[in-house]
Order: C-alpha cells, then sequence, then structure tokens
C-alpha cells in the first residue's frame, strides 16, 4: 500500500519536473541553447502567485502564467536574440547571468526569508487504507492533459509543425518560408507559462518559496530532460516521470533517503555513459 | 524585365572570397543551367541569392523588386522556391508531412488538395509512402520529395542544386522530365548540376562558372559544342 502511495507521488512530482524539462527540451530542440534561467521562471511564477493570490487564486494561477510567458519573451528578446550565432559558451554564460539577475531580483523585492503562498488546501482523498492530497491527483491529471495537448499540439498544427521543422534543419526551413524568431519566441512562451504552472504545483506540495526556489527543480528537470535525450519532447516526458519515480522511492526507504540527490546525477551519469544521447534521443549528425 | 536578376554579386568566407563579382540573369519561361567544377562557387550563389548566407556586394532582383537584403523566409512568399543541395527534406517527418510543409506559406486547404494530387500524380511512389517517415525514403524517392515540397508552393522561380546528385539514370530522367514538365506549366527554373550534359540539353540558356566567375555563356545547344566546355565538363 505504501509502495502504491510513493508511485503515485512519484508519478506527480515526475509531472513537475516534467513541466519544466520540457521547457528546456524544447528551447534546446529549436534555439539549440542550454536556458540555465529557466528554472528561475519557476520562482517568477511562484512570487506571481503570492502577490496576486489576495485577490483571488485562479487569478494568482493565470496572472502568473500570463506574467511568464511574457517574461520568457523579454529575456529571449533581450538577452539571447542578440547572440544568435555567437559562441554556445556566450550564451551559456549569459544564461547564467539572466538565472542571477531573477534571483537577486527577487532578493531585492522579497527579502531572503521564506515567504508562505498557500494556493489553496485541497484536503485528502480516502481509498480504503491509502490517503492521497487532492494536489497530488489534480497535478498528476494536469500534467497528463498538458502532455496530450502538447504532443497534438506538435504533431497536427502548422506552428508544432514548423517547430519540428526548424529544431531539425533551421535553413530548410526557412526556405519553407518559416520565420525562425517568430518559432522561438512562440518556444519560449510556452516553456515559460508551463514554468510558472510547475511553480504553482510545486507550490500546493510545499508552500514556501525563496528566491532560489527555482534552482533544484529548475537543475533535476535538466537532469531529467538529458536523461530522456534532450530535444525530444516524449523524452521530457519519460525522463521527468523516471526522475520523480526515483526520487519518491528514494526517499521513502530510510537508508537512502539522505542519498536521493546523489543517486539521481548519479543516474544520469549512467545513461550519460551507457546511451549518450538519452533514452529517447536520436543521434543526429550536426550539420554545419 | 528578367525574372531574376543577379548583379555584381560578391560573396565572402572570412577571408576566402567565394564569389568575386558575378551576373547573370534569367527570364521568365526559361531553364537556365549554372555549370562549373565542384567548389566553383555553384551552391554559394544559390544560397546567396535566397539569403541563407550574407552578400558581401551586388544585389538581387525578382521581378523587379529589390531582394538583397529579403530574409530567406520570406522569399518564398515572393514566389521564389527552392531545391537546396543535398536535398535537405525533414527527415523526421512523414512525406505527408514534409509536402505540408512545402504549403506552409501558401492558405486554402482545396488548392492544398490539388496542389498534392498533383504531386502524387508525378511521382506516385511519393502517395504510397505519404506516411512514411522521409528519412527511411530511398535517395532518388528523397529528391522527388524535395522537388514535390518545393512544388506545392506553386513558385514562379525554382532554384535546383543538383538535383540529380547521386541517382540512379532511371531516377535522374525521372528528375529531369519533371523539371521540364514544371517548366512547361510556366515555372522558371534556375539549374545547378553536376551532369552538365543533361542541364545543358533542356536548358535555354547556361552559364559557366570557374573559380567565383562567370567565363561563359551561351544557349544551351551552344555550350554543348563548345569545344572547351565538352572537354572540361563533359567528359569529351
Ligand atoms: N561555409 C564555408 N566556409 C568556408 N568556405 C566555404 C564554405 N562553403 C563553401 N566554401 C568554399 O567556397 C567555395 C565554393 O563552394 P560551393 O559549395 O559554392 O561550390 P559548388 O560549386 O557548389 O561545388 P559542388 O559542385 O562541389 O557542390 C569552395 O572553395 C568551398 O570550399
Ligand atoms: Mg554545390
Amino acid at each position: 500500500m505504501d509502495f502504491v502511495l510513493t508511485l503515485v507521488n512519484g508519478l506527480s512530482l515526475g509531472g513537475i519536473y516534467a513541466m519544466i524539462a520540457l521547457g528546456y527540451t524544447m528551447v534546446y530542440g529549436i534555439a539549440k541553447m542550454l536556458n540555465f534561467a529557466h528554472g528561475d521562471i519557476i520562482m517568477v511564477g511562484g512570487y506571481t502567485v503570492l502577490i496576486f493570490l489576495s485577490i483571488n487564486p485562479i487569478l494568482a494561477i493565470v496572472a502568473s502564467m500570463i506574467f511568464c510567458l511574457l517574461l520568457g519573451i523579454v529575456v529571449e528578446k533581450v538577452a539571447y536574440k542578440p547572440l544568435r550565432g555567437a559562441s554556445p559558451l556566450a550564451v551559456l554564460i549569459t544564461a547564467i547571468g539572466v538565472s542571477y539577475l531573477l534571483q537577486s531580483l527577487a532578493l531585492i523585492i522579497f527579502g531572503a526569508q521564506p515567504e508562505y503562498v498557500i494556493i489553496a488546501d485541497l484536503g485528502v482523498l480516502n481509498i480504503g487504507e491509502i490517503s492521497i492530497g487532492y494536489n497530488t491527483i489534480i497535478t498528476l491529471v494536469s500534467t497528463v492533459i498538458i502532455m496530450i495537448a502538447l504532443t497534438l499540439f506538435v504533431k497536427y498544427t502548422k506552428i508544432g509543425r514548423a517547430m519540428v521543422a526548424v529544431s531539425e534543419d533551421k535553413d530548410a526551413a526557412r526556405l519553407m518560408g518559416i520565420n525562425i524568431n517568430m518559432i522561438i519566441t512562440i518556444t519560449f512562451a510556452i516553456g515559460s507559462s508551463l514554468a510558472a504552472l510547475a511553480g504553482v504545483f510545486s507550490l500546493l506540495k510545499v508552500p514556501t518559496i525563496t528566491p532560489t526556489y527555482g534552482s533544484m527543480p529548475g537543475i533535476k528537470a535538466f537532469t531529467a530532460a538529458v536523461i530522456g535525450g534532450i530535444g525530444s519532447i516524449p523524452g521530457a516526458m519519460v525522463g521527468g516521470i523516471f526522475l520523480g519515480i526515483v526520487e519518491c522511492i528514494c526517499n521513502s526507504i530510510p537508508e537512502l533517503a539522505p542519498y536521493t540527490i546523489a543517486i539521481e546525477f548519479l543516474i544520469l551519469i549512467v545513461i550519460l555513459l551507457v546511451k549518450p544521447s538519452g533514452i529517447l534521443g536520436k543521434k543526429r549528425r550536426e550539420k554545419v | 524585365m528578367a525574372l531574376l536578376e543577379v548583379k555584381d554579386l560578391e560573396v565572402n568566407y572570412g577571408l576566402i572570397k567565394a564569389i568575386k563579382g558575378v551576373s547573370f540573369e534569367v527570364n521568365e519561361g526559361e531553364i537556365v543551367a549554372l555549370i562549373g567544377a565542384n567548389g566553383a562557387g555553384k551552391t554559394t550563389i544559390m544560397h546567396a541569392i535566397n539569403g541563407i548566407i550574407p552578400k558581401a556586394r551586388g544585389n538581387v532582383t525578382l521581378q523587379g523588386e529589390d531582394i538583397t537584403s529579403t530574409p530567406a523566409h520570406k522569399l518564398i512568399y515572393k514566389g521564389m522556391a527552392q531545391v537546396p543541395e543535398g536535398r535537405r527534406i525533414f527527415q523526421e517527418l512523414t512525406v505527408f508531412e514534409n509536402l505540408q510543409l512545402g504549403y506552409y506559406s501558401k492558405k486554402g486547404k482545396a488548392e492544398f488538395e490539388e496542389k498534392l494530387t498533383e504531386m502524387y500524380e508525378h511521382f506516385p511512389i511519393l502517395k504510397q509512402r505519404s506516411s512514411q517517415i522521409a528519412g527511411t525514403l530511398s535517395g532518388g524517392e528523397q529528391q522527388m520529395l524535395a522537388m514535390s515540397r518545393a512544388m506545392m508552393s506553386s513558385p514562379k522561380l525554382l532554384l535546383l542544386d543538383e538535383p540529380s546528385m547521386g541517382l540512379s539514370p532511371l531516377y535522374v530522367n525521372t528528375i529531369f522530365e519533371m523539371i521540364e514538365t514544371v517548366n512547361k506549366q510556366g515555372t522558371t527554373v534556375l539549374l545547378v548540376e553536376q551532369n552538365a550534359k543533361k542541364a545543358l540539353t533542356i536548358a535555354n540558356r547556361g552559364y559557366v562558372l570557374e573559380i567565383g566567375k562567370m567565363v561563359k555563356t551561351g544557349t544551351g545547344a551552344d555550350l554543348l559544342n563548345d569545344e572547351e566546355i565538352v572537354k572540361a565538363y563533359l567528359g569529351g
């Protein structure tokens, strides 16, 4: 019974990782860059919820998603777009700079003490001996809906197809009439609003936030994206769920619990050694 | 007024001058062949025209409109489509999805179906393989797909960079027949080819490029009979 609960918790935590990992993986696929500021978008989303919470929780969630969506677009336009074609290292360092900038701004505005962001007290569902928090269930259901929606979007819409085309061959995509900049903007918008949503679900689990709130989930989700195969959307989903389950199983075994994070990164290393392109990643010849 | 006019084009790769002042034109309704040895700069010219690589000097006009600094993704909306060197089809997508992307710049479901049917009539194999992942097609089938993808937008001007590369004679014939057909149906063609003989045979006019410079021009027939050309490019 305990194991079922661990599994359900793992699935829901994994869903949160997957939501964040999707942002990493889509941006990597389309813009060929690692957006290390992506985790901090979660933090910004959390504080946005805090600001609007007194008005209405639903409004706060929507506001957080919209604000992060716009922030993602602005960050891309201001920080990354001027570096199109620059060396990957320059882009990476800029992304780290953006990450510190967002954290420092949060520190100035909200201070270093944790803030409590209690979005809603949802209670628990009792099925026989198992009691599952409604927050866990909502997270799970939302994750499934988002994944299905995103998969359908990529597969069956014109913009989605253009995204796949850009991620495979930018120049050929341009010859089709696809505006690369527009596709990159859309990608950042989707990734950032998913990060905001991931922040909301994290806060439903543990309702405290600090300026470094996004770092750990950001790194874990990045790990998940790499495990699943960076650049691959199903890979981010699989990697995220996998990592969430591993984390919850480790945490449920007292002897392993202190080493959970180490174990997660160990898995990353092992996967990188065995299959460097990740579980669902494709080996792709890099075109010059 | 020529449909496509290239004037004093210069292209550099860093310090290397790849194209050193090239001018030529393609008139409406023509097939114009651009021939030259490996590394002469044919692909560079194609990419400079379509805005994939920057021009150091010179200008390009399409139907009298200056497109020298038009971004690459806008050119298809002005009626210029391309089959790039090495096909560059979207390997991870299906044949059908590739054709949908070829129609990206256009609107209208009925016209799409019409175009699609037309392509499937040209190349029935593509219809059979419509839901196959394009990366798993044979080289010849991929080339047919690249050609069809470019034609989906009903371009006025079609740029072809070595459409017969790596194909067996049977496929080469199929591709050249398609080029002649689309030309008869009103598409103007600029054709880069290693297969100079075949290219000049179907071309109205040809240009010969040598290390970044145009060294000769004439009608297809003239160039086919030119002794130097025969020696250098036709294995005579
Ligand atoms: N990205 C690049 N960087 C540096 N030099 C390049 C680059 N691309 C092409 N060149 C050089 O420019 C010259 C022209 O190349 P281009 O590809 O245009 O030749 P081509 O006529 O298309 O040859 P082929 O028949 O082999 O396709 C060559 O000397 C080539 O080495
Ligand atoms: Mg070439």
